[in-house]
């Protein structure tokens, strides 16, 4: 298959076909039933087109990632429609909603549990970034900080068909993927990522240094500026006071 | 080795207590949930809810920014019905600035928060399905249903599922033209939707065995633990916020209160069936009585649409509340005189209803456990708020 043009000008990446066979041979063969490709095309084709997800949601993402596999979005088309319950079975993580502090321990031990080759998409601005939850005091700024990403879906939440896009995407990376290359055939592989730990001042370490590393530059003060800050609100509004002015019809402060 | 039927079943016969963990990640916990359970056979002898997996500081974000900036937050409270919880806060902020809300205005609120109400309903039946074993299938068809009303909020409010629609004194836009026809179109579809599905469901034999008399809730216990919503109402006590505080329009519709009479899993179900009957009903009144024209935002309240930090309600506190589908969602907030509030308060229903699941479980085997949960019907962003 050849590289073509699409329509928004990115290159698909889908491996080609590059059997030395003739195309007069080939064509010849196929006509008596036998199939000539590569062992690596029909690996890719194979694990693209059935990638279980694991089901497993975190907040509101997970009710358009529901809303995706049923009749509407059906995701059944692209072969990822068989949600499994246990990360043994699965190949996707979809990470889908708020990471909080407490929780990113089990995301990451999940991500450990699952078998090789395994993806993982991050789905909604909480979980690449912190979403509108980022300056709460418990909740996870990316779960990228623990575990490798492969594909990050914007949106809060992402609709539906976004979710179908980012599937096709991973679909796209799987099939770029060689099998002599891949990670999960090489000796020494350590694809387990330590667990952090859910301490009284949050989690221990702050991040994986193999998979995240702190950016040089804050883009978000270099974008929006240094964020307000309110001054520490002690002082209680005295109610009662205020309720006794009111029915003696006092001036207002 | 002896054959296991050949065992004494004695007095002394030693038996051990099993203790299992379900969740955070479990496909029947809604979400992150997770249940510590204590099991004798397959019977449930003690049940300890762990919360807090979600806990995404709603209130402590809110008390930080201004009134007006925390209104996308309610949205993702209780994710599956954004219009409830904003007009709950809507209440509170106008009672607290006392602000007045045109009529057409009103109206559009209670077209939208009764529309979601039927998106909860029908969700949560789909949900109670899929932990019964039905696995997925009633889910589809109830979902297919969803999306025929989701499709209607993003044509009002831009989004599916996170409208942020609401705001002090009115809502953000007008409808846009047509709007109402599709509604009414919706609603000559979805009662013979909802005739199709009860008449795979209500008297199927295997859903009244596995939810008639299983997770009876007693009057008692369902006051005492000061449940509210569709969960009190199944255990026969006709407790509605719109009949009772008529708050907004409600007053003006004709509609009745669904009461249940044992309090089991199935009369929760069975409650839910009708109150998006009745959800048609109002709405159909509503859809007949919206003047055709009018301010959708109050005059009072429209400078601040531009200038949210002028938003300032004197100092005072208020509590709203409205009757959510999971039942009384208020919230309260205090003012000191400043752009934001000095006190944010939710009450949420899923976390309060949540509270009567270890009695309700107790004794019960543990593929029931699921089920009761799924009656109970929790929103995890809502429990740990």
């Amino acid at each position: 298959m050849a590289k073509k043009e699409s329509r928004l000008g990115v290159i698909l990446a889908h491996a080609p076909n590059v059997s030395a066979i003739d195309e007069g041979l080939k064509s010849e063969l196929s006509k008596k039933g036998v199939v000539v490709t590569t062992l690596n095309h029909l690996y890719n084709w194979g694990r693209s087109s059935s990638i279980w997800p694991m089901q497993f949601g975190l907040a509101c993402c997970a009710i358009e990632m529901i809303a995706t596999a049923c009749a509407r979005y059906d995701m059944a088309r692209f072969g990822a429609e068989l949600f499994r319950a246990s990360p043994r079975q699965s190949d996707l993580m979809i990470v889908a909603g708020t990471v909080t502090k407490k929780m990113a321990p089990q995301v990451v031990r999940l991500y450990n549990q699952m078998p090789e080759p395994k993806y993982c998409i991050t789905m909604g601005a909480c979980a690449i970034a912190g979403g509108p939850f980022i300056d709460g005091y418990n909740v996870l700024r990316g779960i990228d900080r623990y575990i490798p990403v492969d594909v990050h879906l914007p949106g809060c939440p992402p609709r539906p068909e976004a979710l179908l896009h980012g599937l096709m995407q991973l679909q796209k990376k799987i099939e770029s993927q060689e099998i002599e290359k891949t990670a999960w055939y090489q000796k020494g592989l350590k694809r387990e990522y330590p667990v952090p730990e859910f301490g009284p001042r949050g989690l221990i370490p702050k991040f994986n240094p193999e998979v995240w590393q702190p950016r040089a530059k804050d883009n978000r003060k270099e974008r929006y500026g240094e964020p307000i800050l309110i001054g520490k609100k002690i002082k209680a509004p005295d109610l009662d006071a205020e309720t006794l002015r009111r029915a003696s019809g006092g001036p207002a402060k | 080795m002896k054959n296991k039927t050949d065992t004494p079943l004695t007095e002394d016969f030693d038996t051990q207590t099993l203790q299992i963990n379900v969740g955070p990640q479990h496909p029947a916990t809604h979400g992150v949930f997770r249940m510590d359970l204590t099991l004798d056979g397959e019977t449930v002898v003690r049940l300890k809810p762990v919360m807090g997996y979600l806990h995404r500081n709603h209130e402590q974000i809110a008390e930080n920014m201004t009134y007006a900036a925390s209104m996308p937050y309610t949205d993702r409270l209780d994710y599956f019905n954004s219009m409830s919880n904003n007009f709950g806060y809507a209440l509170a902020v106008e009672k607290l600035a006392g602000i007045e809300v045109p009529e057409r205005a009103d109206y559009i609120r209670v077209i939208l928060a009764e529309l979601t109400r039927i998106v909860n309903h029908i969700s949560v039946i789909g949900f109670l399905l899929n932990d019964l074993g039905a696995f997925f299938t009633p889910l589809t068809y109830a979902f297919r249903e969803r999306e025929k009303i989701l499709d209607l909020f993003e044509e009002i409010a831009g989004s599916r599922m996170m409208c942020n629609y609401f705001r002090f004194g009115g809502v953000k836009r007008d409808l846009p033209p047509g709007l109402l026809e599709r509604i009414r179109t919706m609603m000559d579809v979805f009662p013979r939707f909802l005739d199709e599905f009860e008449a795979l469901l209500t008297d199927n034999d295997i859903l009244c065995l596995r939810c008639q008399n299983v997770g009876v809730l007693g009057r008692e216990l369902a006051l005492n633990a000061g449940l509210s919503g569709p969960m009190l109402r199944a255990s026969g006590l006709g407790y509605d916020i719109r009949k009772v505080d008529r708050y907004s329009i409600y007053g003006r519709f004709d509609f009745k209160v669904p009461v249940g009479s044992k309090g089991d899993v199935y009369d929760r179900y069975y409650v839910r069936v009708l109150e998006m009957r009745e959800s048609l009903k109002i709405l159909d009144q509503a859809l007949r009585q919206i003047p055709s024209s009018g301010d959708i935002i109050s005059r009072k309240a429209a400078p601040f649409l531009k200038a949210p930090r002028n938003f300032k309600p004197p100092v005072g506190e208020a509590y709203g509340r409205v009757e959510s589908p999971k039942g009384e969602l208020g919230f309260y907030v205090v003012s000191d005189g400043s752009p934001q509030p000095w006190r944010y308060h939710v009450r949420a229903p899923s976390l309060i209803n949540l509270t009567v699941l270890e009695d309700l479980c107790i004794g019960h085997k543990l593929a029931d456990a699921m089920v009761i949960l799924g009656s109970i019907d929790i929103v995890l962003g809502e429990v740990d708020h």
